[in-house]
């Protein structure tokens, strides 16, 4: 029996009240302390914001509801993943080249989720706005599940072959790596806005599906059980990451014509970044999948020339406009796999993963995929390269590259319309000369000198002696510095890169599967046996 | 019969990552293990944060309080994503059946009237103090050192909004889904008087830079004096003569708090035990904010406890103490 005044049956909610009432009013206006001693973060950056009621949750999930979806993903994701490793999984994918991509997906991308977790914790307690601090709270949980389960995915690939052991430490030191672990760390240690507008925006409602599309159906081509399931398992969290960044943009634009400004610089740098972040996935789709799912330049005429081309038409009433640098990556795109192929084949002894050349059979899919540019350039260049291999004088770069000052890819890439000329632009800043990889990148040194100066470089420290163990005694008899600056990098130097042909991950391959350890060379030891399909895959690429 | 299944055998070329094996020796890890040792970057930071020039974007030194290794504050539950969410879906589950059972009895809008107005005094604008819980909390998560300390932090920030949600649920079973004791609650926690000496030190907490301090100071001391004053003494009292029905639902509560308390005892304890500088800093930060904060509950224990406010008191300040004191502190 209801007590007096309270007979009324309790009301019906619907899930928007339901939210709306759990959620908004958690919030108050302190008293005690002031707001800009509170927020300390949020003025600095010239970002106005007038009202954060106005901001619209676009998940309106409450914590409850959180734990019991993300508890039954992550229960079905963790069956298979045990099931994965109690079955080897790991030898069902196509062949151990695919396993080289792995290593750059564990090497480069999984600290970046944990950076992720980081940047989203300091806006979850920086904005004073409820509704998106708690946007931000349940991302930043969200990027610790993703490290979280690539790690435990992973870790299986990492038992069996090389070059996956030392993840967080090569992550830290490893030269190529500075590429993604730069991009991050320029996000986090920029300000609260620009930090959402960069990743919330940017990278993930931007580019993230050309990231998502090649590795997962990358994954699923190639039979990487694993891999495929997780991706599938964080695809839900990256359509609400998406939506928070696809809200930010017009919350920040709707709250005062004086961020439009800030925001269109942020967008122009960030899809820059990123670009040249995510252009590495053009060398794993072209080159790395013994399965491939389609080229870079398709994947960049679907997921940015189309999709980005319908987003910054729908801006276009902000005053938004697309991203300055976008001519350059769509000049570009039928070059940009190639060259990097080969700077880092040039360079295989310095990395951590194996290197090949692509065999007839890669190359004729090249020439059909890129009629314009591939047999012009880089065939030639690709057969010349195997007539060294088959003499006995292998092609290879003995120095480290000159890196970007901004994007901390070696100075790689040629003038967008005009693939034999090596794009080189430089700054002069406080009597110094800082070397950057094209105009995108050079736009962002110019425009903040004083953050990018600050950059650890890692070729120029390992020339200024900054890259060795302790136990290294440059003076001793027999110093070879590649090879200590390697172990400095937690690379093993031979075991980890190196030829693809000949390396522990072939011989192992072929030793414990029987099958071929690259499908388009046939077997490169006596432990493949000579079946059905293999061969004839083999018979016609030899 | 068991038969026996065979599979094939590969010897791995290792057991486990190398950062694990350097701590641990070559033998498998643990899922907690491997998603949390290491994972924080610890070398080579490109930039210099904008929003605080003077440090690396991760960098010891954000607290006073020094670790030779930041990892030797492992969680106790050794929780990871998976786990965290998987144990706390199963909890909600559980938590799912009492909020149906109470709704559809209404047993709590068939409290008396001064019963209800209680609850609204003094549990509802516990929402509030848990919503401070969750910026607090994220100040640990978005500042701290390694990913042993700021996973753990993120997943109680969250929890933090659970329970603010779960209180706000009292208050919606008390004024009947209109909301209304939601909004009553929130002038409360802004305007009376029995509750603004709390409301200061959560603020004050909000401009606490160090992140190891406002960990003392909102998730050990401040959530030790505040859930058993008011789920165990102030809920006690109201059930003397109301039935169980708001215990019922103060439970959850509790039982995070113990489970919680498992990771807090912890990182204390190895923090405190690590050095004399670590042990004095610690003790300091807790008899501060202890003797501040017990100052700050007076009046909203006067208020709902009446004469047994005092008692009520002393015995969480005492029960403080003692676990203070097995944690190493001197208080």
């Amino acid at each position: 029996m209801a007590a007096e005044g309270n007979a009324k049956p309790a009301k019906k909610l619907s899930l928007k009240e339901n939210y709306a009432l759990l959620t908004r009013g958690l919030g108050w206006e302190p008293s005690y302390e002031k707001q800009e001693e509170i927020f300390r973060n949020i003025s600095f950056e010239g970002i106005k914001i007038h009202d954060w009621e106005k901001w619209e949750d676009p998940f309106r999930l409450t914590m409850d509801a959180y734990w019991k979806y993300q508890g039954e993903k992550e229960r079905k994701l963790y069956a298979i993943v045990d099931a994965f490793q109690q079955n080897n999984g790991q030898f069902n994918v196509t062949d151990a080249r695919y396993v080289q991509a792995l290593k750059i997906f564990i090497n480069g991308i999984t600290e970046l989720e944990y950076d992720s977790h980081r940047g989203f914790s300091m806006l979850a307690r920086e904005f004073p706005g409820v509704g998106p601090r708690i946007a931000a709270q349940m991302q930043s949980l969200d990027e610790l599940r993703h490290a979280t389960t690539q790690i435990h995915t992973i870790s299986q690939y990492a038992k069996y072959f090389t070059g996956m052991n030392e993840f967080p430490y090569q992550f830290d030191r490893a030269w190529y790596l500075s590429i993604p672990k730069s991009f991050f760390e320029d996000a986090v240690t920029s300000g609260p806005f620009e930090f959402i507008v960069a990743i919330s925006f940017a990278f993930e409602y931007v580019l993230t599906n050309l990231a998502f599309m090649p590795w997962m159906s990358g994954a699923a081509f190639n039979g990487d059980m694993a891999t495929v399931s997780f991706g599938f398992s964080a695809q839900s969290d990256e359509a609400r990451h998406m939506t928070l960044g696809i809200e930010v943009i017009k919350f920040l634009l709707e709250q005062d014509p004086a961020n439009v400004p800030l925001v269109q610089k942020w967008i122009d740098k960030w899809f820059w970044r990123g670009y040249r972040l995510l252009s590495l996935l053009a060398t794993m789709m072209d080159y790395m999948l013994p399965k491939r799912v389609m080229a870079w330049n398709e994947a960049w005429e679907i997921y940015y020339e189309q999709n980005g081309g319908a987003l910054f038409a729908d801006l276009a009433r902000y005053g938004i406009k697309p991203p300055t640098r976008a001519p350059e990556t769509i000049a570009e795109k039928g070059l940009v796999a190639h060259q990097m192929w080969s700077v880092f084949y040039a360079n295989r002894d310095a990395v951590g993963f194996q290197m090949w050349l692509p065999s007839e059979e890669e190359m004729d899919w090249m020439s059909e995929k890129y009629p314009d540019t591939f047999d012009k350039y880089y065939r030639p260049r690709y057969e010349y390269w195997r007539e060294m291999e088959k003499a006995g004088t292998p092609f290879k770069n003995t120095t480290l590259p000159q890196l970007c000052q901004v994007c901390q890819w070696p100075c790689l890439f040629t003038e967008p319309n005009d693939p034999t000329t090596l794009s080189l632009r430089e700054t002069e800043y406080k009597g110094e000369t800082f070397h950057m990889c094209s105009d995108g990148c050079k736009d962002i040194f110019d425009d903040t000198p004083e953050k990018f100066v600050h950059a650890w470089l890692p070729v120029h420290q390992i020339y200024q002696g900054n890259c060795f163990l302790p136990d290294v005694d440059p003076t001793a008899p027999g110093f070879n510095p590649m090879y200590e600056a390697l172990r400095y990098m937690g690379i093993k130097p031979g075991v980890d890169g190196g030829d693809f042909k000949g390396s522990a991950d072939a011989t192992n391959w072929e030793k414990w599967t029987s099958r071929p350890a690259n499908i388009h060379e046939g077997a490169y030891t006596d432990a493949v046996r000579d079946t059905g399909n293999q061969s004839d895959v083999a018979r016609k690429a030899v | 019969m068991t038969v026996e299944i065979r599979t094939k055998s590969v010897k791995p070329l290792t057991n486990s990552f190398g950062h694990l094996q350097r701590r641990f020796g070559d033998k498998p890890a643990t899922r907690y293990q491997e998603a949390t040792y290491d994972i924080q970057s610890s070398a080579n930071f490109h930039y210099k944060p904008l929003w605080d020039p003077e440090r690396e974007m991760f960098d010891v030194r954000r607290t006073a309080i020094t670790m030779k290794d930041w990892y030797a504050l492992k969680d106790p539950r050794q929780f990871y994503y998976g786990n965290y969410t998987t144990t706390r879906a199963k909890q909600q589950d559980a938590l799912d059946r009492t909020l149906d059972f109470v709704e559809k009895r209404d047993l709590l809008r068939a409290m008396p009237a001064d019963t209800r107005a209680l609850i609204e005094h003094a549990i509802v604008p516990l929402r509030h103090y848990e919503w401070g819980a969750n910026t607090n909390s994220a100040h640990v998560a978005a500042y701290a050192y390694g990913t042993a300390v700021t996973s753990p932090a993120m997943m109680n920030t969250m929890d933090r909004l659970g329970m603010a949600q779960h209180i706000s649920r009292i208050g919606l079973l008390i004024d009947g889904n209109s909301g209304e004791s939601l909004l009553a609650s929130k002038t409360t926690w802004t305007d009376h008087a029995d509750w603004q000496p709390l409301r200061r030190e959560v603020e004050r907490m909000f401009v606490t830079r160090d992140w190891f301090e406002v960990f003392i100071a909102q998730i050990l001391v401040a959530d030790a004096l505040v859930y058993p004053l008011f789920f165990q003494h102030l809920d006690s009292a109201i059930a003397a003569g109301n039935g169980s029905a708001l215990s019922s639902l103060t439970d959850y509560l509790m039982r995070w708090y113990e489970e919680t308390g498992k990771w807090v005892d912890a990182v204390i304890k190895t923090a405190a035990a690590e050095n004399p500088e670590n042990k004095a800093l610690l003790s300091g930060w807790t008899v501060t904010w202890r003797d501040r904060l017990v100052t700050a509950l007076a009046p909203i224990a006067q208020s709902t406890l009446g004469n047994q406010s005092e008692d009520a008191l002393a015995a969480v300040v005492a029960a403080f103490n003692t676990r203070a004191a097995k944690l190493g502190l001197s208080v």
